[in-house]
């Protein structure tokens, strides 16, 4: 007789079981589509992000100059990876035919760089070499630019490296070169697979990497080059943010005891890979090379490696800032409109499993703000991105899988910034004191550190300690090491890589919400 | 009008939260100035810093707790319902506006005062340490009493645009909402347009940007306003935003 109620309280028992969350959450859901302000100011920062996006995407015009003509600047030089490269060094070089390698001394590399001028108008030239100089053996699929290769060289202070398709680097061994102590490189080809070695006495080789390029034609170019990329100044803009230069250097190697191995046929050929013509047909800053008995002498100016200069697919993103503020002060409403007009006894009554009820509340804003997030980010992104190419802007390559996840890490981005809104919330319960927390904890920093005249160093710890180490998950550009570059928040270079940086947020929301759970257990509503 | 102030000034002083809020402004802007301050060293060529936009850093963030506390002055009253008390035993309603902007300048003022000299005070020794010349910190230079003088009346013209702001939204947390976002997204959108003209003319209008010209010592000739006239921009959107707030709680039902 005692059996049946037993059984039907047990199914009675409101807020247990998943069918309870199930309700909680739709309950939440309910409450957050009937508020007609919420809706629209939720639906305005997806607008606004759109809108703010795509009017910065079409403010960039961007134009090239070909003699007295503006023309679209041409799309940017790819290399094998897809990526954004420069590719541009004296090359002396002779057709390889299949297997074979190439053997030489290096005994001296110098450069010139020029510095800012002293006295206006008197171009102020010293000697040195800049950290990623460059001066070795090359052996490249052809003289086109941005096609595959692979090189062993020295460099200006990374000692000896080998590099191939631009991304790729692997340290030899470090220190200089002089003719007192000369350095032997070495690069062999045998299929698809090149081999660098060096040597100190040209007896005793030590195997540096292996580079694998597929798809290596049967003819290849193998000789010597030199290249050395601008000397990078960074100072502050006038109106906020940097401004990055880059000046004029060279590097000079000299190399003698050269030896070919395999079909090599020919004589050797001298380019200037990707030299700049000016518009009145002569060369812009061109390399050189000499050779006598012997010996050759090469100088090149420009770099092999990937670009990180110039206009970003994520720019149009920027106005997400703007929505994001919306969606703040959304989400801080939707837990405090609660408490101001005591929804929230009813709420508890009703979901008496107060952390349940919460994580039912925050997972749905969490859902609702991402759905929102969602089309915002992937419209400004495609359509922006679309807009600056048709601007002529020689936006940087991105890779499908990267767009992917700028977009959806920043609709994450907007969820976890909803949610720990709500948390802090919760938390406070004052509406005052909980958006100005968030706007102080995830936007500010970001503004801060992006604008302000606060030095690198400190912009950079900015984004690894606060919440706003989330936003690393727009950066389209990755950061190379063998790439000298102004690598800072205000360059658009996060300290910490994407998805390390949304759990930088996801941490901080997870601990604001587990303090809000043990607030709303512990006191009365 | 006395009477306005007494009753603004009893509801500020009896609320709880008004002294921790004028504290932390001073600690805030103090705390803020040091860190900004002790990551800065000048390179020996030049240096490429302002020493009074880092030894004033502060100023960025503590504006937030400023803002905290004008928006709340008058949107709790809202919250509470207690502005229709107030505004029954007071009908002049702009004479309660004018009183409580009194009483929040007044208040900014003070905590300004205490956190800008604490902070001139605090970063001089460490920006000294880091290899700023000792001439770019003379204390009594007159662009640098510019830039702390300029600095509290920032803190204060900020004050009244947060109140103006909230006077005329009522809700809490839009209000914040709206000054936060005037002042912070300013400067992320100057860097979003690519155009020279128009980030020129969105740094002219930003109520931060221009507003804080004001703590510039160097490089004067570079920027689009001078600090005064920088400082004024501020002031035209404080008084843009008391006049329509004003004018909304005359013609508005509370």
């Amino acid at each position: 007789m005692s059996a049946i109620p037993r059984r039907s309280s047990h199914h009675a028992e409101p807020g247990t079981g998943r069918g309870g969350f199930g309700r909680s959450l739709r309950a939440e859901w309910t409450k957050f589509r009937t508020v007609r302000g919420w809706v629209v100011a939720l639906t305005a920062a997806a607008l606004v992000t759109v809108l703010l996006g795509l009017l910065s995407a079409s403010s960039g015009h961007a134009s090239c100059g070909a003699g007295p003509v503006e023309v679209a600047c041409p799309p940017p030089l790819v290399g094998p990876g897809g990526e954004a490269v420069d590719d541009k060094f004296y090359f002396v070089h002779r057709p390889l035919v299949g297997d074979g390698g190439i053997t030489v001394r290096l005994t001296s590399m110098t450069g010139q760089i020029r510095k800012p001028d002293v006295t206006p108008g008197r171009r102020n030239v010293v000697p040195g070499l800049v950290p990623w100089a460059k001066a070795g053996v090359m052996i490249k699929e052809s003289t086109r630019q941005g096609s595959a290769y692979a090189a062993v060289m020295m460099t200006g202070e990374h000692g000896v490296r080998m590099q191939h398709d631009f991304t790729h680097d692997v340290a030899g061994r470090a220190g200089g070169v002089s003719r007192q102590s000369p350095r032997w490189l070495r690069l062999t080809r045998s299929g698809d697979t090149l081999t660098g070695y060096e040597s100190v006495d040209g007896t005793d080789w030590t195997r540096i990497g292996t580079a694998t390029l597929a798809g290596l034609p049967q003819t290849v170019q193998i000789g010597l080059f030199a290249t050395s990329p601008g000397d990078l100044t960074v100072t502050q803009g006038d109106l906020g943010g940097s401004v990055a230069a880059a000046r004029f250097t060279e590097a000079t190697g000299e190399f003698d005891q050269v030896k070919l191995e395999g079909s090599t046929s020919g004589a050797w050929r001298d380019d200037d890979i990707g030299v700049t013509v000016g518009p009145d047909g002569v060369e812009h800053h061109p390399g050189r090379a000499g050779q006598s008995g012997g010996t050759f002498s090469v100088t090149g100016v420009g770099d092999i490696a990937p670009t990180i200069e110039g206009p970003t697919a994520e720019r149009p993103l920027s106005g997400a800032l703007t929505g994001l503020i919306l969606v703040i002060v959304v989400a801080v409403m939707f837990v405090t409109a609660e408490y101001r007009h005591g929804l929230i006894r009813v709420t508890l009554l009703a979901g008496p499993r107060r952390g349940r009820t919460l994580a039912a509340k925050a997972l749905a804003l969490g859902l609702v703000t991402f759905a929102a997030a969602l089309p915002a980010g992937a419209i400004t992104f495609t359509v922006g991105g679309r807009i600056l190419r048709g601007n002529g802007n020689a936006v940087l390559p991105v890779p499908l899988l990267t767009q992917v996840r700028i977009v959806v890490g920043m609709a994450v981005l907007f969820a976890l910034a909803a949610v720990l809104a709500l948390a802090l919330g919760a938390l406070l319960r004052r509406s005052v004191a909980a958006v100005v927390t968030a706007i102080t904890v995830i936007v500010v920093p970001h503004v801060l550190a992006t604008t302000s005249v606060l030095p690198d160093s400190a912009a950079q710890w900015l984004l690894r300690l606060t919440p706003a180490a989330g936003f690393a998950t727009q950066q389209s550009v990755p950061q190379y090491a063998h790439v000298l570059g102004h690598y800072a928040p205000i360059a658009g270079f996060y300290p910490l890589p994407p998805w390390a940086g949304l759990a930088v947020l996801a941490g901080y929301t997870a601990l604001a919400l587990g303090l809000a759970v043990l607030r709303l257990r512990r006191r009365d509503a | 009008m006395r009477e306005h102030l007494h009753a603004e000034w009893t509801k500020l002083r009896t609320l709880a939260g008004t002294g921790w809020l004028l504290l932390a402004i001073v600690v805030l802007t103090v705390a803020v100035s040091v860190a900004a301050s002790a990551v800065v060293s000048c390179a020996s060529e030049g240096c490429g810093y302002d020493p009074a936009k880092i030894g004033l850093f502060g100023v960025q963030v503590s504006q937030a707790v400023v803002a905290i506390l004008a928006v709340s002055a008058i949107t709790g009253e809202y919250g509470t319902g207690m502005i229709h008390l107030t505004l029954t035993a007071m009908p002049r309603r702009v004479g309660v506006l004018a009183a409580k902007a009194l009483i929040l300048v007044g208040l900014t003022l003070i905590a300004g005062s205490v956190a800008v000299l604490a902070s001139a005070l605090a970063t001089r020794r460490i920006l000294l340490a880091n290899g700023f010349p000792a001439d770019m910190l003379l204390l009594t230079s007159g662009p640098m009493v510019r830039a702390a003088v300029g600095s509290v009346l920032y803190l204060a013209l900020v004050a009244l645009f947060s109140l103006g702001v909230a006077t005329a939204v009522r809700d809490s947390a839009t209000a914040i909402g709206v000054v936060l976002g005037l002042l912070y997204l300013f400067p992320a959108l100057i860097l979003m347009v690519a155009d020279d003209d128009w980030q020129r003319l969105l740094w002219q209008i930003s109520p931060m940007n221009a507003g804080l010209a004001i703590q510039a010592t160097t490089h004067l000739s570079s920027l689009p306003l001078s600090p005064w006239a920088g400082l004024g921009v501020l002031a035209a959107w404080a008084t843009a935003a008391l006049l329509g707030g004003g004018l909304l709680l005359r013609m508005r039902d509370a």
